[in-house]
């Protein structure tokens, strides 16, 4: 075994693995503790690193006072809240109706998918705020239909809005896995349903809904994670504004570490971020053994 | 009482441009177990799926009872279905699945109960009713299947290939308690399989199907001895029935004369429509082969064909011998005989047959006239 041909040159086996370890050490683990550190001190960026110092807890216990944070940390939630299950569920219908053995329907589940691929764009951001804007796409359309013109990024209430909907129109990746989840289901227990008597809604919430339940999952997990780490949105469309109501916690970090130069406090942010994405995911995993069904796992007690 | 009784008038059904089932009619009694049965691909399943409401008839009408329910809802027509995945809901648990129906019917809860328990019974499913189908064997599964079916009450049971996931020990088990089951309910039944075996075990009646049509409908035994054509012949009957090709030589009023093999055999047959010359098909079955010097020897109701042994099948039970002979132009002949008999390949054999038991067609592939008493075929 040890010492064959396949083991003699340990060398160029390193080497092959090199890379990855390399980008791995260099922009996830060396960022990753770099950033816990910095969180503890008062390091601005430019300045030298040596001259930062060591301030205990002080920037998370500043926190506890920044009402930008704290507003930032609402407008956060409210997007998160709002966008995962408008997502979830506008996702589910589009596959649903795409399940459909129609004519022509592999064609509309590539159409479909295609806002996915464009969406998380900055060109389509930038696309966004032009049809946006006040002489945008969207006030047009609503002239035209007879109605009056908006203010879509000067009002905070819409301002949101737009954000929320440029995120909407990115449900491609989470449809292609509802899509999946759907064409799992077997016709039979459809049919089987049918002649129990079971009407279209009633089969979609007593079968079609329970033997989904483990894509909803992690639909479900994928949507949290990204819409917490939105920032392309409110960086391009509306830059936080009007009045912070779209200052979204990534962009506030950003902010922080590149606009005021506090790296500290911006690391400080990070780590509030990834603690709060860790928790919902957490309670998530820990509350799917009383709703998602899998099937294909033997129970338990025999 | 028309209550169970099941018909169809000249249903058809294509998808798109393809023909699957090509008109049939049918009238099955209340009561009957009725097995669908031919090769894979048929249509066996789309015309169980009609009568069950799955798929609507492109042609003809469907009659359960009473009622012309051709385009009935499925829930509505007094079926109930057991398809051959089982289609258990796999998040419900076994009471659940059983009283699915029961309850979207809207059935108060302690008569759900009460129903689905006394069907538990019947299946012996009481231990297993809080268990998720994964929990649950192959035959299990099968039976809550079943269960969900008899709860509903149905005037007619609809079975597609019940058995065919099953390994075969569990197949002849469940395939025994079907039985009983029918005899215990005394419902119609119709059975869909390609298992001639299945067929022949279970069926009241036999309906062989062929590329959308029906081939022949009737009693198993009278399917296995009077096959209405070639088709039915090679399908019903295990080893296939044997084919040979001979000339008319003469038809008389009881009897066709079939030059075989060298030989010119007298086949009882009473108002044959053939004419001397005519290509015909003589088919015999393995079993009724007998072996042994000079066993039909001098017996003018019987004929003897020497043969070369090919090739010798031990089954335990039963030997099956595939012959040669040099003047058949098919080659290979197989033969049923008893499980301790002494055969070596490359030996010669003298096999013989009575003519009563010999099967006869014309070039259409129908069965040539009828048989010269049934007496005789029956020995
Ligand atoms: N929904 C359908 N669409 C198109 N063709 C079908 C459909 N269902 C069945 N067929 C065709 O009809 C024929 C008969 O099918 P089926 O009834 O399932 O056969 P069997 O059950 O006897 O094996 C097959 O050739 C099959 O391909
Ligand atoms: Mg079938």
């Amino acid at each position: 075994m040890a010492g064959g041909p396949m083991y003699d040159n340990r060398v160029s086996g390193y080497l092959y693995i090199a890379p990855f370890l390399i980008g791995l050490a260099t922009f996830t683990l060396f960022p990753f503790l770099s950033s816990f550190l910095l969180s503890f001190s008062d390091y601005q960026l430019q300045d030298p690193v040596q001259q930062a110092r060591f301030l205990g807890l002080g920037n998370y216990l500043h926190m506890m006072g920044d009402d930008t944070f704290h507003g930032s940390l609402g407008v956060t939630f409210l997007y998160v809240f709002v966008t995962v299950p408008l997502k979830l569920a506008f996702a589910l219908f589009i596959a649903f109706v795409l399940n459909f053995k129609l004519r022509g329907i592999s064609f509309f589940r590539t159409a479909y998918y295609v806002p996915s691929i464009l969406g998380g764009s900055v060109a389509i951001a930038v696309l966004w705020r032009y049809v946006f804007a006040g002489d945008g796409l969207i006030n047009q359309a609503l002239v035209w239909a007879g109605g009056e013109p908006l203010n879509w990024l000067g009002e905070p209430a819409y301002a949101l809005f737009t954000i929320v909907l440029l995120r909407l129109w990115q449900f491609g990746s989470a449809m292609v896995v509802f899509l999946a989840g759907l064409q799992n289901i077997p016709t039979d227990l459809y049919e089987a349903a049918t002649i129990d008597g079971a009407g279209k809604a009633r089969i979609f919430f007593t079968i079609t809904l329970p033997l989904l339940t483990p894509v909803i999952f992690f639909n479900f997990i994928m949507q949290i994670v990204q819409a917490f780490q939105e920032f392309n949105g409110p960086y391009i469309i509306t830059g936080g504004g009007p009045l912070k109501s779209t200052y979204l916690l990534p962009l506030m970090i950003y902010e922080e570490a590149f606009k005021y130069f506090n790296v500290g406090y911006a690391a400080a942010l990070s780590w509030v971020l990834f603690l709060i994405i860790a928790i919902f995911t957490i309670i998530a995993f820990a509350s799917a053994k009383y709703w998602v069904f899998y099937g294909n796992e033997r129970e338990d007690e025999e | 009482m028309a209550k169970g009784r099941v018909q169809l008038h000249g249903v058809m059904k294509s998808f798109g441009a393809v023909d699957v089932i090509k008109g049939v009619d049918l009238e099955i009694a209340p009561g009957e177990l009725t097995v669908f049965v031919g090769p894979s691909g048929c249509g066996k399943s789309t015309l169980l799926r009609l009568v069950s409401g799955l798929e609507l008839p492109t042609g003809g009408s469907i009659m359960i009872g009473d009622r012309d329910v051709t385009l009935v809802h499925p829930s509505e027509r007094g079926i109930a279905m057991v398809f051959q995945s089982y289609a258990l809901y796999p998040h419900m648990s076994v009471a659940e699945n059983m009283g699915f129906g029961l309850k979207i019917a809207g059935l108060p809860k302690n008569l759900i109960k009460e129903k689905v328990a006394r069907a538990a019974e019947i299946l012996q499913l009481t231990p297993l009713l809080d268990r998720k189908p994964r929990a649950l064997s192959g035959g299990q599964r099968q039976r809550v299947a079943i269960g969900r079916c008899i709860v509903r009450e149905p005037e007619v049971f609809l079975f597609d290939e019940p058995l065919s996931n099953l390994d075969a020990a569990l197949r002849g088990q469940m395939r025994v308690e079907i039985a009983r089951l029918h005899a215990k309910l005394g419902a119609t039944m119709i059975y869909v399989t390609h298992d001639q075996v299945e067929a022949m075990t279970l069926a009241t009646r036999i309906v062989v199907l062929n590329a959308g049509r029906v081939e022949q409908i009737g009693a198993p035994i009278e399917l296995y001895r009077h096959p209405a054509n070639l088709f039915v012949a090679g399908f019903i009957g295990s080893p296939r029935m044997n084919f040979m090709d001979g000339l008319v030589d003469g038809a008389e009023a009881d009897s066709v004369s079939v030059r075989l093999n060298g030989a010119t055999l007298r086949l009882p047959r009473h108002n044959a429509d053939v004419r001397p010359g005519a290509k015909v098909t003589v088919g015999i079955r393995p079993e009724h082969f007998r072996v042994g010097p000079g066993v039909d020897a001098g017996d003018d109701q019987a004929v003897e064909f020497d043969s070369v042994i090919d090739l010798v099948e031990r089954l335990g039970g039963e030997t099956l011998a595939h012959l040669r002979m040099p003047s058949l132009s098919d080659g290979v002949l197989v033969v049923k005989m008893s499980g301790d008999i002494a055969l070596r390949i490359g030996t010669g054999l003298r096999v013989g047959v009575r003519l009563a038991q010999c099967h006869l067609f014309d070039a259409q592939g129908r069965a040539v006239g009828e048989p010269g008493s049934r007496a005789a075929v029956a020995a």
